[in-house]
């Protein structure tokens, strides 16, 4: 628990992901579309990659991976980061994060 | 021509009247000629459409004839001989559904026409909104049992197929459907609107290169020492295939979500229209399948 959270505030937009995941791979190409670069953690070459997974569903992610963290805190997965962004509020929610316009 | 030597001076000096009169003559034949084959071939169109219809029918009925446990005469008979009962019951369910969707058109379009008040129209509005969530869930319950069924779009006509993008509309499409029916709009609509399409658009396309990764990395899997005697790693295929259901549900969740948030940016009036003009599209792709299918042919 305490790796996820020390890995998630160490950027303002960190993505945990399984290498082999396909809808990972779309956020974060959601992400870079948006102009953000996030830090993408793959937890399946993590050797505590099975207790990330469990703190990660502790949490509250609906699926562990991807989960999305915004300065600090869980976003949530894919689901959320699609709501969000079709509502409007992701695109507010990293604009302090953006690389590029 | 053997008649004029015997004719009288006078008719000799008109010999371009027969000539005329037969020609009037055969021109009024040729008329009636043309109208009579043009009415044939419209009665020869209809009746094969009609044909196509019934075709279609039969094919529905054979359907329901396997849900009710008739095997042996099903074209939905599964790899193992049985039938997805989870599967039949989507395509009665889908069948229902489009049924009503007609009827929800037709309402629409006469409120439309009948300068309903707006607080009939909401109520139709939310039939209508509500009509695509019952298809999102029905889908999903269907991506469960056999999302290769789904994503195949066999429970689509032809033409709906030919647009298909993950088993079902793209979100692009729909934007670009209804956008131009719907000015017009004031400048803050404008711009909800276009930020929607821009997100829309994202998203779209990053599920899209999702699906594509998906696509190359199974590949890749089971091309793993092709000319070997090892095999490959059938576990991480599986695996894959089974992040499709994934896809699916986030392609349905997408299309759910711009149709939300654009009805919410859009008048009641302007949703109801939207509305209208959505159904009425697809209807058309649905009707153009048909038309397709009854087109004459020529014969081999």
């Amino acid at each position: 628990m305490e790796k996820v959270l020390g890995l998630a505030s160490d950027q303002g937009v960190v993505i945990f992901i399984k290498s082999t995941c396909c809808l990972c791979y779309t956020v974060k190409i959601l992400f870079q579309e948006i102009g953000v670069d996030p830090l993408v953690y793959e937890i399946d070459h993590d050797p505590e990659g099975r207790e990330m997974e469990k703190a990660l569903a502790k949490m509250g992610c609906s699926s562990p991976v991807p989960a999305v963290f915004i300065g600090g805190k869980l976003l949530g997965s894919t689901n959320e980061v699609m709501s969000l962004h079709l509502s409007g509020s992701l695109n507010q929610m990293l604009k302090p994060y953006q690389t590029q316009t | 021509m053997l008649g004029w030597t015997t004719r009288s001076n006078q008719e000799e000096h008109k010999p371009g009247d027969k000539l005329q009169r037969r020609l009037a003559q055969n021109r009024e034949a040729a008329r009636k000629s043309r109208l009579r084959k043009k009415a044939y071939v419209q009665q020869l169109e209809s009746s094969r459409l009609k044909l196509a219809q019934l075709e279609q029918e039969l094919e529905k009925a054979r359907h329901q004839g396997a849900y009710l446990g008739n095997a042996s005469n099903s074209s939905r008979v599964g790899f193992s001989g049985t039938v997805n009962p989870e599967i039949a019951a989507f395509e009665m369910e889908y069948g229902h559904w489009v049924e009503e969707q007609h009827k929800q058109i037709s309402e629409l379009r006469k409120a439309l026409q009948a300068h309903i008040t707006d607080i009939e129209l909401r109520i139709l509005v939310e039939n209508g909104l509500n009509h695509y969530n019952n298809l999102f869930r029905m889908k999903a319950d269907a991506a469960k049992a056999d999302v290769f069924y789904l994503i195949s779009g066999k429970w689509r006509t032809s033409v709906e197929r030919f647009f298909q993008w993950i088993g079902g509309f793209r979100p692009s499409e729909l934007l670009n459907v209804l956008m131009s029916q719907l000015e017009p709009l004031t400048d803050q609509q404008h711009t909800n609107v276009c930020n929607l399409r821009q997100s829309s658009q994202q998203a779209e396309d990053a599920l899209t290169q999702g699906i594509d990764k998906l696509q190359q990395t199974l590949s890749q899997s089971i091309a793993a020492d092709v000319m070997g005697v090892g095999g490959y790693g059938q576990i991480d295929a599986m695996e894959n295939l089974e992040a499709l259901e994934g896809f699916v549900n986030q392609a349905d969740h997408l299309r759910q979500q711009t149709l939300q948030h654009l009805s919410q940016i859009l008048t009641m009036r302007q949703a109801a229209r939207g509305l209208l003009a959505l159904g009425e599209y697809f209807h058309r792709l649905r009707a153009l399948s048909s038309l397709w299918a009854a087109r004459p042919r020529e014969p081999t």
